[in-house]
């Protein structure tokens, strides 16, 4: 469903990711781990054609994300950091607005809305203004909106940032609700939530994938949180190794 | 064509959502209300002292278009400069500001399609505008004989100014995600463009008709005269091509970087 291959990305003599391959099945929820600044949003951002990579390809359902980046974008529902959202709209034209520029045809948008607002429990928001929403709602309209056109690949870029431990219950929930037929990347520092809802772990650090393994395998090795620091101290020692070898 | 239309409309909603549209079509329906008023009081006082003097050759001379409509129009160009930067100002910064740019880059959208839905939906707002000013000339035709086709001549000069100055100023929106500097880089390059035949009298012979060339007063100057004529509409036409251009390459270079 998702394919990763080889994947760089630099900016100017900073390389935010180099040489990322990972991969995710049907159906899959992928938890995609890592410190600050490891490269997870760059990565997502590649994925949902925002911006294109150095080097490297990617497939989303079939399609590559950069040669055929209309069809990829259609497919794919996409939860930025910050839920992408006009403080001057209300919660319906916004998603009746999101429904539009993604392509839906004009008989579908309003039963979508239905599914959505009900899917996201924001039935009582319907009328509100979206800059005046707070923000474990503004959470669920961003993801409501990356779910209108109903993709099979859904991409969340920390969808529980910021939000009360009630807040978090739902959304996690919510999306394990939504995976069903659905690939779901997402990406948290949040370690318990991975091993909650996910069936598959990419950690990534500083730009490299460090470990990509499903579940069931990794709990039997240890806690998640044992894993994840491993991972991460092992790629330190190699960082070293490598840069002698790139001087060499 | 649906995506573009999907996006001037909620442009244009936004704006009207905002005070935004309420402050600016306000602010320049009343500079134009004076400008108009003191245009008529001055035309009112030099008709009375000609006609003191028993001077009537000045006096054919006299009429509406020359003396108050001409220095309305051109005085709401000068306006113009200043407002139309500040309501294209958030078009494209605000969305990058808000992170709803991730959202249009992200949607399958192609980039001319939010390059002109953005710009179509500035442009009807800023036509609104203009048309609004269209009462003062129209009390003139209620009072006097103003001659139709030199109005209308004027008003389509103005009209495309205000459009050339959309452009201009979507561009300058596209470069930041600062509204203030949008707004000031595009008030600056329009002042340049309003002003740049400054030196040409005393600039050699070619570059000062190139310079000429450049300024959009001269165009819109012989609009207002009531002169149309196919050079000045291919520059008005080239200047908003060029900068929707230039738009379009500006936010397509997210993708190059």
């Amino acid at each position: 469903m998702l394919e990763v291959r080889n994947l760089t990305k630099r900016y100017g003599d900073i390389v935010a990711v180099r040489d990322v391959s990972f991969s995710a099945a049907q159906g899959q929820i992928l938890g995609f781990l890592g410190p600050n600044g490891a490269g997870k949003t760059t990565t997502m951002r590649i994925l949902t054609g925002f911006q294109p990579a150095t080097s490297g390809t990617a497939k989303v359902a079939g399609f590559d994300v950069f040669t055929e980046s209309a069809e990829v974008r259609r497919r794919i529902g996409y939860l930025p950091e910050t839920p992408p959202l006009y403080a001057d709209m209300a919660t319906e034209p916004y998603l009746r607005f999101v429904a539009r520029i993604k392509g839906m045809p004009k008989a579908a948008i309003e039963d979508a809305i239905e599914r959505v607002v009900k899917l996201c429990g924001l039935t009582t928001v319907r009328d509100r203004l979206l800059g005046h929403l707070s923000k474990g709602f503004r959470q669920r309209v961003g993801l409501a909106q990356a779910l209108i056109h109903d993709p099979p690949v859904l991409v969340l870029d920390e969808p529980t940032i910021g939000l009360d431990p009630r807040q978090i219950i739902e959304i996690r929930s919510l999306i394990r609700e939504l995976a069903g037929q659905r690939t779901v990347i997402l990406s948290t520092h949040i370690l318990p939530e991975v091993s909650q809802i996910c069936q598959k772990v990419v950690i990534i650090n500083e730009g490299r994938v460090v470990l990509e393994e499903d579940m069931a395998a990794l709990t039997r090795s240890g806690s998640l949180e044992e894993v994840f620091l491993r991972a991460i101290a092992k790629e330190t020692v190699e960082e070293s190794g490598v840069s002698s070898e790139e001087q060499g | 064509m649906r995506n573009v239309l999907t996006i001037a409309g909620r442009e244009l909603k936004s704006y009207f959502v905002s005070p935004i549209a309420y402050v600016v079509l306000t602010g320049f329906l009343l500079l134009g209300g004076w400008f108009f008023f003191n245009l008529l009081a001055r035309f009112n006082s030099i008709l009375t002292y000609y006609s003191m003097q028993q001077n009537p050759q000045v006096l054919q001379r006299l009429n509406l278009n020359e003396f108050v409509i001409a220095p309305l129009l051109h005085n709401l160009s000068v306006v113009l400069v200043i407002l139309v930067p500040v309501i294209t100002m958030r078009s494209l910064a605000e969305e990058k500001k808000a992170g709803t740019y991730e959202l249009l880059l992200t949607s399958p959208l192609r980039v001319s399609e939010i390059v002109l839905g953005k710009f179509l939906g500035s442009f009807v707002f800023v036509a609104i505008m203009v048309a609004l000013t269209g009462v003062y000339p129209l009390i003139l035709f209620a009072y006097g004989e103003p001659e139709t086709g030199v109005v209308l001549g004027g008003y389509l000069g103005l009209l495309l100014m205000a459009t050339s100055f959309v452009a201009i100023g979507l561009l300058a929106s596209s470069f930041t995600e600062n509204q203030i500097i949008a707004a000031v880089s595009g008030i600056v390059a329009l002042l340049l463009l309003y002003i740049v035949n400054w030196p040409a009298d005393n600039a050699g012979e070619t570059i000062g008709a190139l310079l000429r060339y450049l300024a959009i007063t001269e165009h819109f100057a012989q609009m207002v005269k009531g002169v149309i004529d196919s050079k000045d509409l291919v520059y008005f036409a080239t200047v908003i091509v060029l900068a929707l251009f230039l738009t379009h390459r500006s936010v397509e270079s997210v993708r190059w970087r």
